[in-house]
């Protein structure tokens, strides 16, 4: 389309056009007063990646600190109840704080400390990230201050807390629809003031050159060692491997290692809300009422907005997924056919929480819970002898309090 | 038309279009332009207004909420011209509005609409190259904004892109208004001029006249957008051109007499 040549030529003598490009997607539309500093960043993160030092004592962190690695466990009473494919889940559930978040938040925050940036600031949709960020700020003794939304406040209201007491400071978000999405614009406004002293940790695959890469290079550990570990089990790669899509950081991990592996089919699942008109649910790649490619937030992919191209409300039961773009490799992936995007509902989801509870004994965050929903409606469809990975992105704990307003349990033994 | 300061320092003057109305944004649009502004930037409104600071915010979310369009902005931007033929007219706009619209779509538009130039705030020098051709080809004038933490190297290529002048950042930060004027802002100026023979127009915190005044000193303009925003959200509407006019005059006021 006519906006993609748009996006990706140099003016005149500039002499290196952007970097960060996937596909027509990525790049960098920022305020000018930004732009030092990615740059900065952009050189720093390459002299870190190439420093061995930087990545032994990242891997004896992620080892001993945040509990790599995760297992890949096989859920045997899910898959015999489903009836279908054999379903492994990669359990980052397990690490410490309770999500693969802290994968990235550690990396950047040892960046941060490379640089001297003693200011930290985040944003947060679910608060798994600002936890995250927070822990790994207490862990270095930076400062920590994480935007959110208030309505995610409200909602994720345990995570606030344990924000709080790990030292940092939730500051929240009005504007707008009150969710992640305001939560990064207001991260955002604060880095533009303080870019001299602040390091920003973007806790997901999105904004501008180098975070989608930079994010997605600190998770790619889960594809590393999930493939490593499904050869262990199965002595072959599997058929599909399903992860939730909100920014799109848990599933470029989890897919990142495969995309070669042409007949893995990799699924990301986003949030269908409680309806497919636009405003009603996350669906950024859904057909119809979906999104379109254009910019928010520093990078060119496809985002939920109306006709005149103001970004559209959201709605998702997970604070996780409700947000109105998605990282530019993802909209790489769709456009080429590599990944494939489908939706599950806040009601399916739910539904996925209390199967996986009740199966396996894992209660699932409310975003992993869209992933675990997709296998559940395909593991039924495929035969005795096919594998289906799920990416168990995160632990539920945080979302009991959601849990316990919209599931009936009828004070009833379980069912299954 | 075109971009040309009668005097020094020039004054831009920023208006975010549809708040409190398109008629109203047009009208003061012409008392300003009747009372000493020399270049009127028309912001489209943007729903994730995110350099700006709470009062330009607010106004983009009234202005969203009324409905108003990018091509509702392009129509009173031809109304505008039409009665001021002489104004130096920038659309200023975020860049998703402008993708939705297509960008060689909203050049013509633009163009039509008697335009003298474009400023988009969050596009960067290095992504550009599709942009300025369909600026070039409807003969209009980009501008770039240029910030204190924009280094020579970055300070060059935005000089050599741009037409019309160059926006010069006073400060880091988002927009609005501030107490004094930051004290980096005449060293960037400074080091913009090292690349460029085009006027360097100072904005982010200019809120007075004495701001103007002192900006009058190294640039050769002055941009006012957060105060006469604020002026706005606390004038009635039917009152708002007349405040505005009065308050044009006065921030160039301080500069004739000088």
């Amino acid at each position: 389309m006519g906006t993609t040549a748009t996006m990706t030529r140099p003016a005149p003598g500039v002499l290196n056009s952007t970097p960060g490009r996937f596909g027509a997607y990525g790049g960098r539309y920022v305020p000018e007063t930004l732009m030092a500093a990615l740059l900065e960043l952009d050189a720093a993160y390459a002299a870190a990646q190439a420093d061995e030092a930087f990545h032994t004592e990242l891997n004896g962190l992620l080892k001993d600190y945040v509990g790599r690695p995760t297992p890949l466990y096989f859920a045997k009473r899910l898959s015999e109840t489903l009836g279908g494919a054999k379903i492994y889940l990669k359990r980052e559930d397990l690490l410490h704080t309770g999500a693969h978040k802290i994968n990235n938040a550690l990396g950047q925050a040892m960046l941060a400390r490379r640089m001297g940036k003693q200011r930290i600031i985040a944003e947060t949709g679910a608060g798994q990230h600002g936890v995250a960020t927070a822990t790994v700020c207490a862990l270095f003794g930076l400062e920590c201050v994480v935007y959110m939304g208030e309505e995610d406040m409200r909602r994720q209201e345990l995570n606030v807390f344990r924000m709080r007491l790990l030292g940092a400071e939730v500051r929240g978000v009005n504007s707008g629809s009150a969710t992640l999405k305001d939560a990064i614009n207001e991260a955002m406004r604060d880095w533009v003031t303080n870019v001299r002293t602040t390091f920003y940790i973007l806790g997901s695959a999105l904004g501008s050159h180098p975070y989608p890469t930079m994010v997605r290079d600190f998770h790619r550990v889960i594809s590393k060692e999930s493939k490593r570990q499904i050869l262990e089990h199965e002595g072959r790669l599997p058929d599909a491997i399903v992860a939730c899509v909100g920014g799109g950081s848990n599933a470029i991990g989890a897919f990142y290692e495969f995309i070669p592996d042409a007949n893995v089919a990799l699924i990301g699942v986003e949030a269908g809300g409680r309806g497919t008109a636009l405003g009603e649910h996350a669906a950024r790649f859904q057909k119809n009422g979906g999104g379109v490619p254009g910019v928010l937030q520093g990078t060119y992919s496809y985002v939920l907005q109306n006709e005149a191209g103001q970004v559209a409300a959201t709605h998702s039961v997970s604070a996780g997924l409700d947000y109105a773009s998605v990282g530019p490799e993802h909209a790489m992936l769709h456009d080429s056919g590599r990944a494939t995007y489908t939706s599950a509902t806040d009601d399916e989801a739910l539904d996925a929480v209390r199967v996986l509870s009740r199966t396996e004994g894992i209660i699932p965050a409310l975003e992993t819970a869209h992933a675990i929903a997709e296998a559940i409606k395909m593991a039924p469809k495929m035969g005795k002898d096919k594998i289906i990975m799920v990416n168990v992105s995160g632990r539920g704990d945080k979302d009991i309090g959601i849990m316990t307003r919209e599931m009936d349990l009828g004070g009833a033994a379980s069912s299954r | 038309m075109a971009i040309h300061f009668s005097k020094k320092p020039g004054l831009v003057v920023y208006f975010t279009a549809g708040d409190p109305d398109l008629a109203t944004t047009r009208e003061m649009a012409l008392a300003a332009i009747d009372n000493g502004a020399d270049v009127i930037e028309l912001g489209v409104p943007f729903s994730d207004p995110l350099a700006d600071g709470p009062v330009i915010q607010r106004a983009s979310e009234r202005a969203v909420a009324r409905g108003t369009r990018l091509s509702d902005v392009l129509g009173i931007c031809k109304e505008i011209r039409t009665a001021r033929p002489e104004a130096g007219i920038i659309l200023f706009s975020y860049l998703n509005p402008v993708v939705r619209f297509g960008m060689e779509a909203f050049a013509k538009a633009a163009k039509d609409a008697g335009a003298d130039g474009v400023l988009l705030t969050d596009m960067i020098v290095e992504e550009a190259g599709e942009y300025l051709r369909v600026m070039h080809e409807n003969g209009l004038m980009p501008v770039f904004l240029a910030a204190p933490t924009s280094p020579d190297a970055r300070l060059k290529a935005i000089a050599e892109n741009s037409q019309g002048f160059v926006y010069a950042i006073s400060r880091v930060g988002i927009t609005g208004t501030q107490t004094e004027l930051a004290s980096d802002a005449q060293g960037l100026v400074e080091r913009i001029r090292k690349f460029t023979k085009l006027p360097v127009a100072l904005g982010f915190g200019v809120s007075t006249a004495e701001h103007v005044k002192a900006v009058g000193e190294f640039a050769d303009a002055a941009v006012v957008g957060s105060a006469i925003v604020a002026l706005i959200e606390k004038t009635d509407a039917a009152d708002a051109p007349r405040a505005v006019g009065e308050f044009v005059k006065s921030l160039c006021g301080g500069v004739l007499t000088a």
